[in-house]
């Protein structure tokens, strides 16, 4: 059953960065789009993401439920030492929420949309970008339990050139997701240009900030490129994401605009799967060398066996309701869509 | 501001802050179908309209519970580590199960906001409904956990190690469903009666009254049916309270000595030094009554605990006494509710009649929180009853006090936009739905 459980915080993950990534991306977009174009791009974006948004960000909620019933040592050590950017990122979280929201559901349009937009442009840049900070400090073996000044416990945990470089790849990831995400929702050719030309623009960036990744492990001392290509797992996912990735600019210029969704989601899986794979089952490096890991540090088996059978159970329920609920709103808009109706 | 209290503060507001959207959230997608049901069956364009209107409101309330939710999922950690690390497995399967719920919810929400010209009628209005269940089931998978807290079972304290770990029994604890009942039906009585309040006050401006009349009506009925049910269940609570939490109990009813023929203590202020209360209405033998249904048999008071073991006497007392009163106060104005809807049909245009329903616009919030002040500080010292220690469960960072402040601006911001959002939408009513031609079909 340990499995299952950690096969569905994989998923949750993953799937949290794919579909919660592009819907933070779509405000990165929203950064870089020129006033006269912010306020269609806005109303695509919304039409495309309004539905689900709610259904996206329960994936990070299912992560970190499975966390504290099943791994709770690693839940309550992340929660002490990654505390601030925790609170950074859950400020983030509130922001963007109640400023999508409200922007869209204010019933008098006016100045107060600037406010909504700065708040919800900004905050959809602060959330990935600690999300990856707190990933990337997981594994940095910057956590000390054993530190004894604040310092050290409690900021540079987090605060080192290898997280940061790890969350501005994250913020590059989810603006390239949502660029490619919304070229197949354009409604005409100039707007499809547009998106394509931002898709580069954030390809471009999220290689540029890969590759800072990498200069900042070396200069931290962690062993990364060991982790990707000192495997043959490593290496064959970097691979494929790089091959797809050439497949998918291929087949944006073809205008195929499901399946460079699918290889967009797939380069993803890609990345989270070389991240990952090398220090299975550990989850948290320690800055003395040890390790909080998924088979050491799991919770009560009663425990885990009953969170498995809920995980299960749930997604019977949750996925075909799901998949139903993003097929249907795929069906192009019928013209009139209610929000803004009025 | 010193570290735990900073804790307890920052989770107290964040809470209080979580109850008032997650118990909107909750009812209001009832109300909604039931005036959904009505414009399906009578065609009545009004219906749609107050269906639409509220579906707004709704969505707003819905999006600042799930962010406030979603906070709380991280804080219990980042506030409470060394509970979490111990509770977590044995309390974690509501958590779990809830999680699903959730998910069915924002799902189902998904369907009913942006579908309402893409399905059949019926089953969009029927993904209003699953929005409604959904709520209502995490709200009382929620509460059992929190139940869990004040009646730990499902597991062993052996040596300082839990085991024997078994959430299904720490699941079903003796007080989940006592609370659990409790907290919904004072959902729907909160929520009734502030939604009654703000369309009661549009009625006496004499604006769009056919419309505001019928959303009053609506959701009226709610929460004066559950004001009407809820000391019964309220009475049900503090029985369950007297066998599981005897101090909890005592501090309540501010009861210091233990003695045949246990007086209620009603009002008063407690001095706690002198293990008195001032200025109190005593009746006596009523409390042996209520816990035992007899009146002689005495109920465990404060002397017989523990100082160490003891919660602040005052804040639950006064906390205590606020809900009640309230509560008397709602199933009063309720039943005068029943009276104008069987005998007196024309009090729905009197001014006193709206009056005293705009009055009682905060009232049902006002006892949500004060009955959760009874429960969680009535709780004290305990994080788990006699099991641990909040202060023993707190985060050791240093400087809790800033984020409690910064919690406290973002909170206090939060609750003057959603205000400010919701001003502006009864503003647009007449705009938006006056308009002799139906929105749309
Ligand atoms: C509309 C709100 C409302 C109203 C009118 C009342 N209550 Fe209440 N009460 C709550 C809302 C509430 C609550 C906020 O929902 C609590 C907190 C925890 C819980 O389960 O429900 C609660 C807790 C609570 C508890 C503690 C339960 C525990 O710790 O397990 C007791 C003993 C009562 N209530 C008793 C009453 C009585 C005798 C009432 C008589 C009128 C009453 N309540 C009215
Ligand atoms: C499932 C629901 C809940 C859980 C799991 C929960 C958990 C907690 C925890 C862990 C604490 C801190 C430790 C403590 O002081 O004992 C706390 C404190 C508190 N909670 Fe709750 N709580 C729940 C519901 C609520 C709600 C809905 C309110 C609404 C007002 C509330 C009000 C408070 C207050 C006032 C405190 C501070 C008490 C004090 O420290 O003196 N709780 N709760
Ligand atoms: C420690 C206590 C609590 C935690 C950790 C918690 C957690 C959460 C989370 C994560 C969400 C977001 C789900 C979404 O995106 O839809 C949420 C929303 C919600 N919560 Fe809580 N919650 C707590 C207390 C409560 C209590 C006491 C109730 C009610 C009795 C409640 C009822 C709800 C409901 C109905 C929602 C759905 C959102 C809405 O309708 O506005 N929660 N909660």
């Amino acid at each position: 059953m340990i499995y299952v459980v950690i096969i569905f915080l994989w998923v949750a993950l993953l799937l949290y960065l794919v579909m919660g990534g592009a819907d933070f991306g779509a405000g990165i977009i929203e950064m870089f789009t020129s006033n006269k174009n912010k306020s269609r791009t806005r109303k695509i974006m919304y039409n495309a993401i309004g539905p689900i948004w709610e259904a996206n960000h329960m994936w990070l909620i299912i992560a970190i439920v499975i966390l504290f019933v099943g791994f709770p040592v690693i839940y309550a050590t992340m929660s002490i030492y990654l505390h601030i950017p925790l609170t950074v990122m859950l400020m983030g979280i509130i922001a963007r929420g109640t400023a999508l929201t409200f922007r869209n559901y204010d019933a008098v349009h006016d100045n107060m949309q600037k406010i909504y937009n700065k708040i919800f442009v900004y905050s959809s840049f602060i959330t990935p970008l600690f999300l990856g900070i707190i990933a990337g400090s997981a594994v940095s073996g910057r956590v000390d339990p054993q530190a004894t000044n604040f310092m050290d416990a409690y900021m540079y945990s987090w605060l080192n050139w290898f997280s940061v470089a790890i969350g501005f790849f994250t913020v590059a990831l989810c603006g390239f997701l949502a660029a490619i995400y919304l070229i197949g929702e354009a409604n005409d050719d100039s707007e499809r240009k547009s998106f394509i030309r931002k898709a580069r623009l954030m390809n471009i960036a999220a290689v540029i900030a890969g590759s800072v990744v990498f200069i900042a492990s070396v200069k931290e001392n962690i062993p990364l490129v060991e982790w990707v290509f000192g495997n043959i797992i490593g290496i064959a996912a970097v691979s494929a994401a790089t091959i797809s990735l050439i497949l998918l600019w291929y087949l944006i210029s073809k205008g195929k605009r499901y399946i460079i969704r699918v290889l967009a989601g797939f380069q993803m899986t890609m990345i989270l799967l070389t991240t990952t794979y090398k220090h299975y089952p550990n989850i948290i490096i320690l800055k003395n060398g040890g390790h909080l890991s998924l088979i050491e540090d799991q919770g009560a088996e009663k425990a885990i066996q009953s969170l498995g059978i809920a995980l299960l159970v749930g997604s019977i329920f949750i996925l075909p309701a799901l998949f139903y609920l993003v097929w249907s709103f795929q069906q192009k808009p019928d013209g009139e869509s209610e929000v803004e109706s009025h | 501001m010193d570290n735990f209290m900073a804790a307890r503060s920052q989770m107290a507001l964040s809470l209080g802050f979580h109850i008032i959207f997650s118990c909107i959230g909750m009812v209001m997608p009832f109300f909604m179908a039931v005036s959904h049901f009505l414009w399906l069956r009578t065609g009545n364009p009004v219906y749609q309209n107050v269906t639409k209107a509220w579906s707004k409101g709704v969505a707003i309330f819905f999006a600042t519970g799930a962010v406030s939710g979603t906070v709380l999922s991280f804080e219990l950690g980042l506030l409470w580590p060394t509970f979490m690390k111990h509770a977590g497995p044995i309390f974690g399967m509501p958590f779990s199960l809830e999680g699903t719920a959730f998910f069915i919810e924002a799902i189902a929400l998904g369907f009913f906001l942006y579908g309402w010209t893409r399905f059949n009628r019926w089953f969009h209005w029927f993904t209003g409904v699953v929005v409604g269940i959904s709520g209502l089931t995490s709200g009382i998978l929620v509460v059992a956990a929190n139940a869990w807290m004040n009646s730990p079972t499902g597991f062993e304290l052996i040596d300082g190690k839990y085991t024997n770990i078994d959430p299904i029994k720490a699941m079903f604890n003796p007080a989940w469903f006592s609370q659990a009942l409790h907290m919904s039906v004072a959902a729907f009585a909160a929520t009734g009666f502030a939604v009654a309040g703000v369309h009661a006050l549009m009625v006496m401006r004499k604006q769009n009254v056919n419309f505001h009349l019928r959303a009053f009506k609506i959701a009226a009925i709610f929460g004066v049916i559950a004001a009407i049910l809820q000391p019964l269940s309220g009475d049900i609570s503090a029985k369950m309270v007297a066998k599981r939490q005897p101090a909890k109990l005592a501090a309540m009813e501010a009861h210091f000595d233990t003695k045949p023929y246990s007086p209620l203590i009603i009002g008063g202020i407690p001095d706690v030094k002198n293990k008195k209360v001032n200025y109190a209405i005593e009746l006596p033998g009523m409390l042996s009554f209520m816990v035992y249904d007899d009146f002689k048999t005495p109920v465990k008071g404060l002397d017989q605990i523990p100082e160490r073991d003891q919660p602040p006497v005052a804040v639950t007392h006064y906390a205590f006494q606020l809900m009640v009163a309230l509560g008397m106060l709602m199933m009063g104005l309720g039943i005068l509710y029943l009276i104008a809807l069987w005998r007196k049909k024309n009090w729905f245009d009197k001014r006193w009649f709206l009056k005293l329903f705009i009055w009682a616009t905060p009232v049902g919030f006002i006892a949500v929180e004060a009955g959760w002040t009874v429960t969680e500080v009535g709780r004290q010292p305990w994080i788990i009853q006699g099991v641990m220690r909040t202060a023993d469960a707190v985060t050791p960072m240093p400087g809790i006090g800033y984020s409690f402040y910064l919690f406290t601006a973002v909170y206090f911001t939060l609750s003057l936009a959603v205000i400010f959002l919701l001003y502006r939408q009864i503003k647009m009513v007449p705009i938006i739905y006056d308009n002799p031609k139906p929105v749309s079909k």
